[in-house]
């Protein structure tokens, strides 16, 4: 079933589609017909995958973490090390990809909205070095919180526009970059960072980030001579958890887990935790779950970290959580925040704060399973973005 | 149907304006005195939190009536208070998905009853219309764009209903300064393939323009500019902008 999703329409089981205007329908169709022959072009394949070996550095270690396991008490801790690609996260992976194959389309120009300005960084990275002009969207709240990251995009070549609209985050973000894309659809390609959006772009998005979960299953053959028995993985629009559960989906004797963002609290507005209190609703293209309010209006979401302040998610975790292949659950904002600390002091690695969700889900799970239980936890990216305001918050500063 | 009638021998002019901008009440009069001014249809807009093909002045429309309140409900039985009052003219939903989707399963058989003549629903592409409605209660209006594939544009010609909403431009909704070159060659191109009347939207801001359009056209939306002159300058002068447009169609 998980290998013929999505369907001709765009839909994985229910979810999904294409629910865009019609200015973009023809960038859409367009894009799949080019993602289409460039899978079957082999030297599209080579490229890619040399590029990912020599550009971006991988493939990345599975790390078996000591420190952890024992300090959790049960199952053993591997971590997928996406935080040791080249600009720091498993964003790269789908800009690389997407920026080749928007070359390969003749496109000049590449757009792109960010959170946590990993994926603005990795399109400004991918964009200085293939030569095209780029302009990342990003909202003025994120901007504030993650100023590191917008200065690196500013060094890369990017231009940064500040989005001022209604949360100013990533939603606000996601729709502006929508927006200007419609204007200059031809010449233009928009690069979006997560497996959401309308068909293809939630197919391709997988495709490129399943990279993650190929290498990590091979790795743990040869590591530990068998499956794992949990994936953990932090789920905002939901890349690096697609990536890594997809090659998985077949074995069904591996269980998985979507962590996404509990935030402060229950009601809404105080959390980011749409596949357990979303409600199914369209939002930037795709049928999926979504925050909203009773009228269809898209609610606003918090999280302390930013590449998870989204109200939506993309439409195969919604298909994944229907039929139960996935399960998904929330962690607090304090919980990531502990978790946060508790790897950067146990192992020497200091995890960004949507992957700190993910090992805060991990600390729960693995003293319920036995020390012959294996968990993955895929550490999707790095902290450093996230340092100065972890230090803002803790007091102090830097 | 009013939608058919609506395209007589001059081009049809069909105003939006914000449902809730400032009000409900308000929205009320200005669309009974819009159709004296001239309005031949109307396009009235249910407000959303994120409207994927909007501009910042109806991003900024829509911000304003749902902190007034506005919602769904609350526009079909403003609707229907029309319809009472004697409103003739075909008024047309224009909404984004997930507010109709939100209202549930009795929204085309509600809309009808209020006195709704069709929906426009901006990311709602033809190829879905039947995932989103099955019934032919209410029309769905379909979009053609410049950038819309040749075959495309034929099919959807071809199988659209009420009227079909030729988007001027790439872009979002929104004053441009000067209408595409392409604009001439897209609509002559349409008017062999489509069953019904050709209405042209985005961008139209002037009497000028409007009167452009009105040429290669069977309808003329402004959008942007009546709701900006609304907000800005009051009702009255919104209602004398509509003339001028009357009068240079």
């Amino acid at each position: 079933m998980f290998q013929k999703w999505p369907d001709k329409r765009g839909f994985f089981g229910n979810w999904g589609g294409k629910f865009a205007p019609e200015t973009v329908q023809c960038a859409l169709s367009q894009l799949e017909r080019a993602y289409k022959e460039a899978k079957a072009d082999p030297a599209f394949a080579r490229e890619l995958e040399r590029e990912l070996e020599n550009y971006v550095g991988r493939e990345t270690p599975l790390y078996f973490a000591p420190n952890l396991t024992a300090h959790f008490g049960g199952a053993k801790i591997y971590l997928k090390r996406e935080d040791l690609n080249h600009t720091g996260a498993h964003k790269i992976n789908n800009a690389l990809g997407q920026a080749l194959l928007a070359k390969r389309m003749g496109k000049k120009r590449l757009l792109a909205e960010t959170g946590a300005g990993q994926h603005g960084v990795a399109v400004a990275t991918v964009a200085a070095k293939l030569k095209m002009e780029c302009t990342i969207f990003m909202g003025q709240e994120d901007i504030r919180r993650q100023s590191l990251n917008v200065y690196r995009m500013r060094l890369l070549g990017a231009r940064v526009e500040p989005v001022n609209i209604g949360s100013c985050t990533l939603k606000e973000a996601t729709g502006q970059a929508i927006r200007q894309w419609v204007s200059q659809v031809r010449d233009t390609h928009y690069v979006i960072g997560s497996a959401v959006g309308p068909h293809p772009y939630p197919m391709l998005v997988r495709d490129l980030q399943a990279v993650i979960g190929r290498e990590a299953k091979k790795q743990i053959l040869s590591q530990a001579g068998r499956l794992p028995d949990f994936l953990v993985a932090a789920v905002g629009g939901g890349s690096n958890a697609i990536g890594l559960f997809y090659p998985f989906l077949d074995d069904s004797q591996v269980a998985m887990v979507g962590v996404e963002a509990g935030g402060r609290g229950e009601k809404a507005g105080e959390h980011a935790a749409t596949m357990s209190r979303g409600r199914p609703g369209v939002l930037h293209g795709a049928y999926s779950l979504l925050l909203q309010d009773e009228e269809g209006q898209i609610a606003a979401t918090h999280s302390i970290s930013a590449g998870l302040d989204y109200p939506g998610v993309g439409p195969e975790h919604s298909a994944l959580s229907e039929c139960g292949r996935v399960r998904y659950e929330a962690v607090s904002d304090n919980e990531a925040l502990a978790a946060f600390h508790l790897l950067s002091e146990s192992e020497g690695i200091i995890p960004a704060l949507e992957s700190s969700h993910a090992l805060a889900y991990a600390e729960k799970l693995a003293p319920t399973l036995s020390e012959k239980s294996i968990i993955i936890v895929n550490l999707s990216g790095r902290g450093d973005k996230d340092v100065e305001s972890i230090a803002l918050r803790e007091g102090g500063g830097l | 149907m009013r939608i058919a009638h609506a395209f007589k021998s001059r081009p049809a002019l069909m105003p939006f304006i914000m449902a809730g901008d400032p009000s409900l009440a308000v929205t009320e009069e200005i669309i009974v005195k819009l159709e004296e001014a001239g309005a031949d249809l109307i396009e009235l807009g249910v407000p959303h939190t994120d409207p994927l093909a909007d501009g910042p002045i109806n991003q900024a429309a829509a911000q304003r009536a749902l902190a007034g309140g506005t919602n769904l409900e609350g526009i079909l039985k403003l609707v229907a208070r029309l319809r009472k009052r004697g409103v003739q003219i075909p008024i047309l939903l224009l909404s984004y998905l997930n507010p109709l989707l939100a209202f549930g399963k009795d929204l085309l058989e509600r809309g009808k009853a209020s006195g709704i003549d069709g929906l426009i629903i901006p990311d709602l592409p033809p190829q879905e219309h039947r995932w989103f409605a099955k019934g032919g209660e209410l029309p769905l209006i379909s979009f053609v764009a410049p950038t819309t594939e040749q075959v495309r544009q034929r099919e959807i010609a071809s199988s659209a209903r009420g009227f079909l909403y030729c988007v001027s431009s790439t872009g979002v909704t929104g004053p441009k300064g000067e209408l595409s070159q392409e604009l001439e060659e897209f609509l002559k191109g349409l008017r062999e393939v489509s069953r019904v009347p050709r209405v042209v939207g985005f961008g139209i801001a002037n009497a000028e323009q409007a009167a452009q359009v009105g040429r290669m056209a069977e309808g003329v939306i402004v959008g942007s500019a009546l709701v900006e002159i609304l907000f800005q300058e009051g009702v009255e002068r919104g209602l004398e902008f509509v003339r001028e447009l009357r009068e240079a169609l």
